[in-house]
């Protein structure tokens, strides 16, 4: 394993297992990302990746925690201090000191478009706000490990455009970026996606492998053609056909990362129900 | 509206801990406080002093119980032997017999005063008028405000510091700390800290005010109260933490805290008197860390003890802060160390650290 990550990970809680088997490789200056339903184990990988969880087995591999920055689930700032000074108390903590706070929360307040927000209160800013600032604490003492839970949920598009050019200038100044995300065209954008299921990894890879490997094929379509295997995008239907058959009304698409990642999912209920059957 | 109820019942029904603090512990605080509310003083510690003390002991009857006999003491021991807390009452002999009376022990000294009038008209000139020292008048407010001020740290200790952890925990702030480059009692002390500071501006706005408004005075050492302030805090800030390690939200918490409030006002001393409160229930007043800082709140301020006489309070404090501050720690740790790594301080290189699984 180069650069950090996890190796076969387990993880759990009391006595539910959360992660079991995750291994994820997050070489510096790269971007991995999670993509998973609810529950499928996304924010248990990245605490154990950043300390905050011991994992029940396998190895972590992590910098020092005063290289690594964290932004967990929700908006974990502190509402009843300003915007100025959650970004001074995150500097401290990593031990920037000095002229370079000032000049590196600046800098940070400009792209995250805060600068006019700098003296309310963390519980006076919107929710996308307080997203930006909670990145922007993550990203303050310019970490070797970025890990980010879900880091554009509830932004708006400008806003999570805005984020992503963060997020990406700091794998660009040669952090590893680890994030979850419900998103899956952000997802696109990673070099390596890992897709879980119920804490175990359905799909991992680089997106365009990922997509190259969709097995059977996928179809558009106007109308619905199959009450489970079909799933909307946009005005129109997408099918999953095992065999590769093309149906009639139907015409054969190139499947994005996301059709990828229903078809994986279709095809593991299928398996399941297979072995169910046998 | 039965939608609300349904809904009220199946909430509650998954938080079994209000659920057993709303039906199991009225009771226990019934029956507890039941049997400590109690004013009755039925037995007055007393010394006797000076040449005739063997004699005048003898003669004694209830409520005055002698503890010691002293025929080479005077009345500057007397006082000193109430100054100390060793005694409730002590009479002086040789001469005109006096009555010593420690009014710091208001509920004590009234039954003992009482008990001198009523053996006056009885038996007459022979029985001296008792000499009530440290509250003459035996005021209320000067035995209530020192004990108050325990009260008050108490609940800055307790309530403000789980509630200022527990937000933490809710906010999803704590596990960021978790992640930070800070050693678990890095946070532990920085979160104390300032509640420490404030309790102790506490106390000294509520000792001057207590001076000033309702004449309670200050007749010990500053230091010795400060000392007993320090080690009744560190008491009370550990029980918070740990509080908070143990709820899950701020309503857990200040339940919780409350439940840890309420004993000690009613089973510390500070209203109803310890000796008064029946075997059964007076151990638990011996466990309350508010208890002991009654005493040495008590002695500092109305009748000057020194610190020498203080040494047991202060000793139980200190033992059961190292008791309660010790597991809060531990438990804390346990929040926030989870990934079992040494956290390096800032400044320190870095490097590359691999967690195995434990």
């Amino acid at each position: 394993m180069s650069g950090y990550g996890v190796r076969d990970l387990r993880v759990r809680y009391g006595g539910r297992t959360a992660v079991d088997g995750v291994t994820l490789d997050v070489p510096a200056g790269t971007i991995a990302a999670l993509v998973g339903g609810d529950g499928a184990g996304k924010s248990s990988v990245l605490r154990a990746l950043a300390g905050a969880v011991a994992p029940a087995g396998g190895s972590v591999q992590r910098p020092e925690a005063t290289v690594i920055g964290y932004m967990p689930a929700g908006e974990a700032v502190y509402r009843d201090l300003t915007v100025e000074e959650n970004l001074a108390f995150s500097a401290r903590a990593y031990g920037v000191r000095g002229a370079e706070v000032a000049r590196r929360a600046g800098e940070l307040l400009e792209r995250t478009g805060l600068t006019a927000a700098r003296g309310r209160l963390g519980g006076q800013l919107s929710g996308g706000m307080r997203q930006k600032l909670a990145l922007a604490m993550a990203l303050l003492h310019e970490p070797e490990l970025l890990v980010l839970d879900e880091p554009t949920t509830g932004i708006d598009p400008v806003s999570r455009a805005q984020l992503w050019r963060l997020i990406a200038g700091a794998a660009a100044a040669g952090a590893a970026v680890v994030l979850a995300t419900s998103y899956v065209d952000e997802a696109e954008r990673a070099a390596t996606v890992v897709v879980l299921s119920e804490g175990r990894v359905l799909l991992a890879g680089p997106p365009e492998e990922v997509m190259a490997g969709t097995p059977g094929a996928v179809v558009d379509s106007a109308a619905r053609l199959d009450p489970v295997a079909s799933w909307r995008r946009g005005a129109r239907w997408r099918t999953w056909s095992p065999d590769g058959t093309v149906p009639p009304g139907a015409e054969r698409a190139e499947p994005d990362l996301e059709d990828s990642v229903v078809v994986a999912e279709l095809a593991l209920l299928r398996h399941q129900a297979e072995e169910v059957a046998a | 509206m039965w939608a609300m109820v349904q809904k009220e019942f199946r909430q509650l029904r998954r938080d079994r801990r209000t659920v057993a603090m709303m039906i199991v512990m009225p009771l226990v605080l019934l029956v507890v406080f039941g049997y400590a509310a109690s004013f009755d003083v039925t037995e007055i510690k007393t010394v006797v002093v000076g040449p005739d003390a063997p004699a005048v002991a003898e003669r004694l009857r209830e409520p005055f119980v002698v503890d010691r006999v002293e025929p080479q003491q005077d009345r500057e021991d007397a006082v000193a032997t109430l100054r100390d807390g060793r005694a409730q009452v002590a009479i002086v002999t040789g001469g005109q017999p006096q009555a010593l009376v420690d009014g710091a022990d208001l509920f004590a000294a009234r039954a003992a005063v009482t008990a001198f009038r009523q053996a006056a008209a009885q038996a007459g000139a022979s029985v001296p008028e008792p000499e009530v020292l440290f509250n003459p008048g035996l005021e209320t407010s000067v035995i209530m405000v020192p004990a108050i001020v325990g009260v008050i740290l108490a609940f800055v200790g307790v309530v403000a510091t789980s509630l200022g952890v527990v937000r933490e925990r809710q906010a999803g702030t704590l596990e960021q700390l978790a992640v930070m480059p800070f050693r678990p009692t890095d946070v532990f002390v920085g979160k104390v800290l300032p509640y420490f500071l404030i309790a102790a501006i506490d106390l000294t706005v509520i000792t001057v005010v207590g001076n000033t408004l309702f004449d309670v005075p200050f007749r010990g050492s500053v230091l010795t109260l400060a000392l007993g302030a320090a080690l009744f805090l560190f008491v009370t800030l550990g029980l918070g933490v740990l509080i908070s390690t143990v709820s899950q939200n701020q309503g857990q918490a200040i339940q919780l805290a409350f439940m840890t409030l309420l004993p000690q006002i009613l089973l510390s001393g500070m209203i109803f008197p310890l000796h008064s409160m029946a075997a059964g229930v007076r151990w638990i007043g011996y466990v309350l860390p508010l208890t002991y800082f009654i005493q040495v709140s008590r002695g500092v301020m109305v009748r000057g003890t020194p610190i020498e006489a203080l040494a047991l309070p202060l000793t139980m404090l200190a033992v059961l802060g190292l008791a309660v501050f010790g597991l809060s720690l531990v438990r804390f740790r346990r929040d926030l160390a989870p990934a079992g790594r040494a956290r390096p301080r800032a400044a320190e290189a870095s490097g590359t650290v691999a967690a195995g699984a434990r």
